[in-house]
């Protein structure tokens, strides 16, 4: 296939994803995976689920960051920034008309009403989003987890702290938690650096093996594993 | 000069809004609401509304929208390029890093050490527009003729339609609106 009609079936079928993931989110993944690992076959199964984790935590939208990375597998830079563009155009074009007609739109008594209606159904709509993110929070059975979305919800909610350093604090815990965790494995393994990284591969290896198997229950078992030796740190 | 200031505003949307989709509320809310004042809370209900029932993440939809309502259409442009500066260089990067050395583990620490914190964000946002829908612009009082009883009623439908048939969030809305076209309109 020549590099010109790749680029343009990357762009089309980013577009053509992107006109089509409503709400955003997630949503867009199994779209891409339909696309670029069973029909287009430019993907392996393994890569896309990697490459949902990559763009689940990293910063900025998931559509956008799957879009980039999957331009990034196919074309490179150049590749990526085609794909991140074919995504943003569709709802920014959709939101450029809807904000133009926005301030007429919302005088209308009609209108009126339904927004306000839409309003409280908005308000649900997070609230199931919270529930079922919380009970998800919870299952895994980790009081760090707990502890921290009980503080994180008293900071922003009753003491007004900025989302921000909120977010930075966590990104400062982690890396904390990556230290501790890095010092454990060193005294485990007792002696130097490269046995240290030797068992790192094979860990990385035996999660990768059970994630191929039950890709949820392997990283499930993997964050077990990892908080696990952040309570032995602890005590 | 308004547009760096939408630049400046969008890029930290774009990128402390980590975990996707309902991980940006929070962060437009106190940004462009609270610090700015460029939208009101109106407006803001609106706008998640507005993005929920059309296609794009709601983060890009709402620096378009933001933006367009600031300062035109320069204005949302700026504002929507801003927005995914952030993406574009720390994904490109972390893209680089998985084909190269396809290691995710300090990624997925931070994502689990992430989670609950944005679960909490999210909730906090969410009882914002609760109490906005409820109460209206005064916000929380203990006065029982202060409550919208429409909204409550809406919400809490919504909610039991939601967690006994997992309705598609889409269809919820468009419901959520015809009752309210019915209620306040023909009562």
């Amino acid at each position: 296939m020549s590099r010109a009609k790749k680029y343009r079936i990357l762009f089309t079928s980013c577009l053509y994803i992107s006109a089509f993931t409503f709400g955003g989110g997630f949503v867009i993944i199994p779209l891409m995976r339909k696309r670029f690992v069973e029909n287009l076959k430019w993907l392996e199964e393994k890569e896309m689920m990697d490459l949902a984790a990559i763009a689940q935590s990293s910063p900025g939208a998931i559509a956008v960051n799957a879009a980039i990375l999957t331009g990034y597998k196919i074309g490179g830079v150049a590749g990526a920034m085609l794909a991140m563009l074919a995504t943003v155009l569709p709802p920014m074009i959709i939101i450029g008309i809807i904000s133009f007609f926005y301030v007429a739109f919302r005088e209308n008594v009609v209108v009126n009403a339904v927004l306000k209606g839409m309003q409280a159904g908005v308000a649900a709509v997070i609230c199931d989003v919270v529930i079922r993110m919380g009970t998800g929070v919870c299952k895994e059975k980790n009081v760090l987890f707990v502890l921290i979305m009980a503080a994180a919800f008293v900071l922003t909610f009753f003491l007004d702290v900025n989302v921000v350093y909120i977010i930075l604090g966590c990104i400062a815990l982690s890396v904390i938690v990556f230290f501790v965790k890095m010092g454990i494995r060193k005294k485990k393994a007792n002696t130097s650096d490269k046995i240290c990284i030797e068992e790192q591969e094979r860990k990385d290896r035996a999660t990768e093996e059970g994630a191929e198997k039950n890709p949820v229950e392997g990283s499930a078992r993997a964050d077990r594993e990892g908080s696990g030796e952040e309570q032995e740190e602890e005590k | 000069m308004i547009y760096l200031e939408l630049l400046w505003v969008f890029i930290q949307v774009g990128l402390f809004s980590i975990g996707g989709g309902y991980a940006a509320i929070p962060i437009i809310q106190s940004h462009v609401v609270e610090a700015k004042g460029w939208l009101t809370m109106t407006d803001f209900t609106d706008l998640i509304t507005i993005a929920e029932m059309t296609p794009g993440p709601i983060a890009i939809n709402s620096a378009t929208f933001v933006g367009i309502q600031v300062a035109g259409i320069a204005g949302g442009i700026v504002a929507t390029i801003g927005c995914i500066i952030p993406s574009a260089i720390i994904v490109s990067l972390l893209a680089f890093l998985y084909f190269r050395f396809r290691s995710l583990s300090f990624v997925k620490d931070t994502l689990a050490i992430l989670r609950p914190a944005i679960v909490a964000l999210i909730a906090s946002a969410g009882i914002g527009i609760l109490i906005f829908s409820f109460w209206g612009e005064d916000g929380f009082t203990t006065d029982v003729t202060a409550l919208n009883i429409v909204s409550v009623i809406i919400f809490f439908s919504a909610v039991f339609v939601l967690r006994k048939f997992k309705t598609n969030p889409i269809f919820v809305m468009l419901g959520s609106g015809v009752l309210g076209a019915v209620f306040y309109l023909l009562l």
